[in-house]
């Protein structure tokens, strides 16, 4: 029997097809992308169930690292620069305009008030670093002492924008009494309700939350 | 004399005539495609897709002129009273102990999966159920958590007991500070039973 001769195909494939799918998802990544945040310090959330997302604006941030070194940030520029304005003339910390505006750029802040105009005059970089080390925002029982600095930071960043969610975000690691002196604080201010923020965590199967969500008639 | 042409192909037009080359207007768009990729795998990387997921939680409404009577409104038969301790150990018991001559039935247990503090709590929940459908409590009494985190304790702990709160839908809990007889029942307890 004569062998069917295949005939003899190009190996060139036509790559327009593909190049537009690895650019199409490209184009959604993307535009999909949203930059995490530079942070000072590692923080590991503990987990819980809720599914509760954080909202994109109006958030203060406190992070808490496992040592219990608080750091505080609020977003938007213009608010920070407000925030900062307001708090240069509680403390008169005498901080000049281009400090303020770096304080506006800058990200969360751990550092102590007489040391933040030192600390303002330096470079991102350094900044970065120090945060590194810094012992953070010093906190006490009670809104009405002195060196309560992170009540003065919430009050005025209270007064810039009344809209603030307050969110924790404490690592696991983190002993209770720093967390209590956070929540004394905004007790203080008589602040009752705010968020802490955690991992998902999956709903454990047969518990009420559980039936609830998937709707589950509870057997007697 | 006229020169020759050297390219092949095609018909002669006349000497002096030169022929533009035709060239093919395919691109070879592999090199394309690979940065198309790599910028694909670098944005899927640093991309979060998963926000953060928050916890809401309510504080009770705290005021220097509430007087004591108007505190203490609650039963001690809806109370459950958790005690966080170190070691991510649970310490509970039943009702509000505050009676501090009479130390409380104290028992230890921790957030496992089987027999830990949730079980406890629906064990609880199961109870008052079981009271208000006999009459012995009003419809509006709710089993009732006290968390008492001491200073040993971590947030993570905190955490996962507020997580058991949504878990075992509790109503009503509160954060409370551990008092001074607590931490002397944990301490008993403690040194009641070595090696725990």
């Amino acid at each position: 029997m004569p062998k069917a001769k295949l005939p003899r195909k190009s190996t060139n494939i036509d790559m327009t097809a593909m190049c537009d799918v690895a650019f199409l998802l490209l184009t959604f990544f993307m535009l999909a992308t949203k930059f995490k945040p530079e942070e000072p310090v590692v923080v590991k959330t503990p987990s819980s169930i809720s599914d509760f997302p954080l909202p994109d604006e109006n958030i203060m941030l406190l992070t808490v690292d496992s040592k219990g070194r608080i750091f505080f940030s609020i977003d938007n520029k213009i608010k920070r620069k407000a925030l900062i304005e307001n708090v240069n003339s509680e403390r008169s910390l005498n901080l000049t305009d281009a400090e303020m505006n770096n304080f506006a750029i800058g990200a969360s802040l751990g550092i102590q008030f007489n040391q933040l105009k030192s600390y303002l005059n330096l470079s991102a970089d350094k900044q970065a670093e120090i945060g590194k080390t810094a012992p953070g925002v010093p906190v006490d029982t009670s809104v009405l002492s002195v060196n309560n600095e992170l009540a003065q930071w919430v009050k005025s960043a209270r007064n810039t924008n009344p809209k603030l969610r307050i969110c924790i975000k404490a690592d696991g690691e983190a002993a209770y009494p720093h967390i209590k002196k956070i929540i004394n604080t905004l007790e203080g201010w008589k602040i009752f309700k705010f968020n802490l923020i955690t991992n998902m965590k999956a709903i454990p199967e047969g518990t009420a939350a559980y039936e609830q969500k998937n709707g589950v008639a509870k057997a007697e | 004399m006229a020169e020759m042409d050297t390219s092949g192909g095609g018909h002669k037009k006349g000497p002096g005539v030169k022929k533009g080359k035709k060239l093919s207007t395919r691109v070879d768009l592999t090199p394309m495609v690979d940065l198309g990729f790599l910028l694909i795998t670098f944005f899927m990387f640093t991309t979060t897709l998963s926000k953060p997921k928050t916890m809401e939680i309510n504080m009770p409404y705290k005021d220097e002129n509430i007087t004591d009577e108007q505190k203490n409104k609650l039963k001690a038969s809806v109370a459950l009273t958790v005690l966080l301790s170190k070691d991510h150990r649970v310490y509970y018991y039943e009702g509000i102990g505050d009676n501090p001559d009479v130390a409380p039935d104290l028992k230890i247990t921790g957030f496992k999966a089987k027999d830990g503090i949730r079980d406890v709590i629906i064990k609880k929940k199961k109870m008052v159920d079981g009271l208000k459908r006999s009459g012995a409590l009003g419809p509006k009494d709710e089993a009732t958590v006290l968390i008492k985190p001491d200073e040993n304790s971590t947030y993570s702990d905190l955490v996962n007991m507020l997580d058991e709160m949504s878990i075992n839908d509790v109503k009503v809990y509160a954060i409370i500070d551990i008092s001074d007889v607590e931490k002397g029942f944990i301490q008993a307890t403690e040194a009641g039973s070595p090696g725990q």
